[in-house]
């Protein structure tokens, strides 16, 4: 398995993803230009899996189905929901453009020259691999007893923040089903008592 | 050269074509049909990555994949139908 891996990993190099990149810049330029929004909700789906699959081709795969799930799949679906309350054509600009490619032109450089200062990519001595994942990698076995990593370390060395989100979570969706249930209930009584 | 390489190559050729597609696309199908085939390129594009780094449980996650492609498509068609994505009247 890992010589397989080695292998393929040393003929491909990082080819997939720089090609993807390059695809994922070719589009983000195109949906600026574009007037249609009902186009430009569709091809930021193209653009929501194109980065899926270059986050899966950099081993982030959780994060890469993340970005799948919000991107493709509900944003596509929100944006179109909205898309149908407002009209579906951008009206032309009145004045100028140019600050705003100017502000923006300016935000990327300095966000890539923040870049400059980070480890490599997949750097073993980066810091991020150095604190703590060792302690987790080598002694969590023993000290928690759960044979996955990331299991022990959301379930226990983080439990309390584990449950901090749960109840966020929990809370939210109680919130949404009192919303749009009692709506419900309540047309359901009101038409009972028509009848 | 491995076949996956192969494989590869031409996930990544089908997929300029895809976009290709979208980007001249006249027509809204014609688009739709190019988001479509990006989504099960996405899907190919993990399968075989998967093999070619010698993980082939990354089957299962292209699965998945295809899922989340079928409920942004069920949008996109409902809502080129429609014009909104709440009430079943057709749009004039």
């Amino acid at each position: 398995m890992t010589g397989d891996r080695v292998m393929g990993e040393s003929i491909m190099g990082p080819t997939v993803e720089i090609v993807l990149f390059v695809f994922m810049i070719g589009l983000a330029f195109y949906i600026a230009s574009l007037r249609s929004l009902f186009a430009a909700a569709m091809l930021f789906g193209i653009f929501s899996l194109l980065s899926a699959g270059a986050l899966t081709m950099m081993d982030a795969v959780d994060v890469a189905f993340t970005e799948a799930a919000v991107g493709a799949g509900i944003s596509t679906v929100l944006i179109l929901g909205a898309l149908g309350l407002t009209t579906s054509v951008e009206t032309r600009p009145i004045h100028h453009r140019f600050t705003a490619k100017l502000v923006v032109t300016a935000t990327g450089l300095m966000l890539a020259y923040g870049t400059l200062d980070m480890p490599a990519y997949g750097d073993p001595d980066a810091p991020i691999n150095k604190h703590v994942a060792p302690h987790y990698l080598y002694d969590s076995e023993t000290e928690i007893g759960i044979p996955n990593v990331v299991t022990s370390v959301l379930a226990s060395y983080r439990g309390y923040d584990t449950y901090g989100e749960t109840t966020v979570v929990l809370t939210a969706a109680v919130g949404a089903i009192l919303l749009l249930g009692g709506g419900v209930a309540r047309r359901r009584r009101e038409t009972g008592s028509s009848e | 050269m491995n076949v996956f390489v192969v494989g590869m190559i031409g996930v990544l050729t089908t997929m300029l074509l895809a976009l290709t597609r979208a980007f001249m696309g006249p027509t809204v199908f014609d688009r739709v049909l190019a988001a479509n085939m990006f989504g099960t390129k996405t899907v190919l594009l993990i399968a075989v990555s998967g093999f070619l780094t010698g993980r082939p449980e990354w089957l299962d996650l292209a699965l998945l994949y295809a899922l989340m492609n079928f409920i942004g498509m069920i949008a996109l068609l409902r809502f080129s139908k429609f014009q909104n994505l709440a009430s079943d009247e057709q749009a004039k």
